[in-house]
């Protein structure tokens, strides 16, 4: 028995023909489709390389145990005290950590062969890199979830009660979505993994320890100040606040999704075109 | 009505300073194998990538089917499978999985993916495998699997880059058939190879290329009568017998014998001699010992790419200063 094509075969169409029905792009309805098969393929991965769940389930049980009690007396006087500015900052620190893995995981991916495949695929360009930006936000979700979850342990109530602490949540995962696409952007200019790691690093701190995530800024010197308020992570960090603290959507609110639209309307379409170049 | 399945003129590739592809024209007609046969690094792969609308093509001008391949690179890819070098499926899944991804990210509807992975998996004897990870795969299920995903659309025209590069003999001669069968069902080939026993094997027509120049095409017969259809191989006993011998020869056969490379290195009398056909090696011997000739290692040969290189570029393929290169051409080594 040998192992060559044994069963009944069709005979391939007339190709003429079927370059009269090829199309010259993909149809959004197409477009959505595609994006939604590369999330399924970036769930399986996921599922069957569990270690890419560590830093969304450690991270938010060890940070927000770690500097609530050590920055806790120092900083706000009491533990209690510190919580309801922390706990926000945390979370927006925490989502900052997980969508940086996104420019690591891909650079890794669009090294393997299958991507070869798919760029010979007639998909939508942005397909391979919006499908797994889309399975990410299960990690958000996680992160955001155990963040809280321990504040609440910890002794945290949010002013904002049930329906704050759900928009502080849900903003959390949106803002880790939209700034994913830096990170996605990144994969696809670095030459390696560890590349995208090392800038990955020096983007992320600054961001998030040149905030208000830990400490109010008006203790901080002037330039520092002034870096802190146009801090996109700094909006996030206060739209935060405000709705789990206040349950109020006020002005930072709309600046944080506004700085989401603005990194997803720059980052994304960049992805797209570095990612063609590869080609 | 004579629209071809690549029609590409002039094709170059440049990096940086490096013309990987450097103005090959290639025109493959419906319905046939054609083989681009070359050494690593001789821009096959580089040549393949751009018509595959992997690599943006620098200079020339390529039509698949009548398609522009530069302007309208999403239609193309709707035309053509494509198999790479290094099996280009997903590590992460199931050998099923697989198929039912690209069967998805190509349109098919969810019964319809499932159908065709299953229906492919049965083609390609994969079944027993489908739902094992990539990572338990050998080198031959994996080419399998690779060449079924490219199958999914049924595309016209199939892209096969060394498909069996690596393969031991016996699942390299079922990679053949399967080859054959494509075409058997109206699909259209390029293949690359390293292998002259292969081009034979398969193609219609063959394209030599060599540091991104074309340098010969035409049949398996056409190209092979460049450099007989067997070598046969002589190393004298005595130096001083090489002109005599050069001599003999070329009364015989009325043609050169080619000294081969080593005679440079101060042994001398070893030479390389083209013949027809296989049998023609007696009287060559015979001749010889008429004349009073002693020899000390005599073989019958296939030609090996490189002797078709010599033949044609006048260079070998650079893969032989190093003697244990044949070792990795095994197809090419019969009749030792």
């Amino acid at each position: 028995m040998s192992t060559t094509i044994t069963t009944p075969r069709t005979p391939v169409q007339d190709p003429l023909d079927l370059v009269a029905r090829t199309r010259s792009h993909t149809s959004f309805q197409e477009t959505v489709s595609q994006t939604l098969t590369m999330a399924w393929r970036a769930t399986k991965k996921m599922r069957r390389n569990p270690e890419q769940f560590f830093d969304v389930i450690i991270q938010p049980l060890l940070f927000t145990a770690m500097f609530t009690y050590i920055f806790g007396g120092a900083i706000s006087g009491s533990v209690a005290n510190y919580m309801p500015l922390i706990i926000p900052g945390i979370l927006a620190q925490t989502a900052l950590t997980a969508c940086m893995a996104m420019g690591t995981q891909l650079r890794e991916d669009m090294d393997k062969g299958v991507f070869d495949r798919f760029k010979s695929l007639p998909i939508a360009r942005i397909a391979p890199l919006a499908g797994p930006a889309l399975a990410d936000v299960i990690r958000y979700v996680i992160a955001a979830t155990l963040t809280i979850l321990v504040g609440l342990a910890m002794g945290y109530r949010p002013g904002g009660g049930f329906l704050g602490t759900l928009g502080g949540w849900a903003l959390t995962i949106v803002a880790a979505w939209s700034l994913a696409w830096i990170f996605t952007w990144l994969g696809t200019i670095a030459r390696s993994a560890q590349a995208v790691q090392g800038i990955s690093m020096m983007i992320m701190f600054p961001l998030s320890f040149m905030s208000n995530a830990f400490v109010k800024e008006d203790t901080m010197p002037g330039w520092l100040q002034a870096f802190v308020k146009v801090n996109p992570v700094s909006h996030v960090v206060s739209a935060v606040r405000d709705l789990m603290n206040d349950g109020q959507v006020t002005g930072d609110v709309g600046w944080a999704l506004l700085g989401c639209v603005l990194v997803v309307a720059i980052f994304a379409p960049l992805s797209v075109r570095s990612y063609k170049r590869h080609l | 009505m004579t629209t071809h399945a690549v029609q590409a003129t002039g094709l170059v590739k440049a990096f940086d300073d490096f013309r990987a592809v450097d103005g090959v024209d290639l025109e493959v007609r419906r319905g046939e194998i054609f083989g681009v046969l070359g050494p690593n690094g001789a821009g096959k792969t580089t040549m393949l990538s751009m018509l595959a609308t992997l690599l943006s093509i620098d200079e020339g001008h390529a039509e698949i089917f009548g398609v522009d391949v530069r302007r309208e690179p999403h239609r193309i890819r709707q035309l053509l499978g494509v198999t790479g070098q290094y099996a280009s499926v997903d590590e992460n899944l199931t050998a099923s999985e697989n198929l039912w991804l690209f069967g998805r990210l190509q349109g098919l509807p969810r019964a319809e993916a499932r159908a065709t992975a299953e229906r492919l998996l049965a083609q390609f004897s994969l079944e027993e495998a489908a739902d094992k990870p990539i990572s338990q795969f050998s080198g031959g299920m994996r080419r399998r699997l690779d060449l079924a995903a490219s199958l999914i659309s049924r595309p016209p025209l199939i892209f096969l880059d060394e498909p069996t590069t690596g393969l031991d003999p016996r699942t390299r001669g079922q990679m053949w058939d399967t080859i054959r069968g494509l075409v058997a069902d109206g699909s259209t080939i390029l293949l690359t190879t390293q292998y002259l026993d292969e081009a034979d094997q398969l193609a219609d027509r063959i394209a030599v290329i060599d540091r991104g120049r074309k340098v010969a095409e035409g049949t398996p017969d056409e190209l092979k009568s460049s450099v007989g259809a067997a070598s046969l191989q002589l190393q004298l006993a005595h130096d001083a017998d090489q002109a005599l011998a050069i001599e003999v020869v070329r009364r015989l056969l009325h043609e050169e014998p080619v000294l081969t490379p080593q005679a440079s290195d101060g042994r001398g009398g070893r030479m390389n001699v083209a013949l027809d056909e296989a049998d023609r090696a007696a009287d060559v011997l015979i001749a010889l010992r008429q004349s009073g000739i002693s020899i000390t290692s005599v073989s019958v040969d296939k030609p090996t790419l490189d002797e078709v290189f010599l033949a044609l570029t006048g260079h070998d393929t650079g893969q032989s200063d190093q003697s244990d290169s044949r070792t990795d051409e095994p197809a090419l080594e019969v009749a030792r």
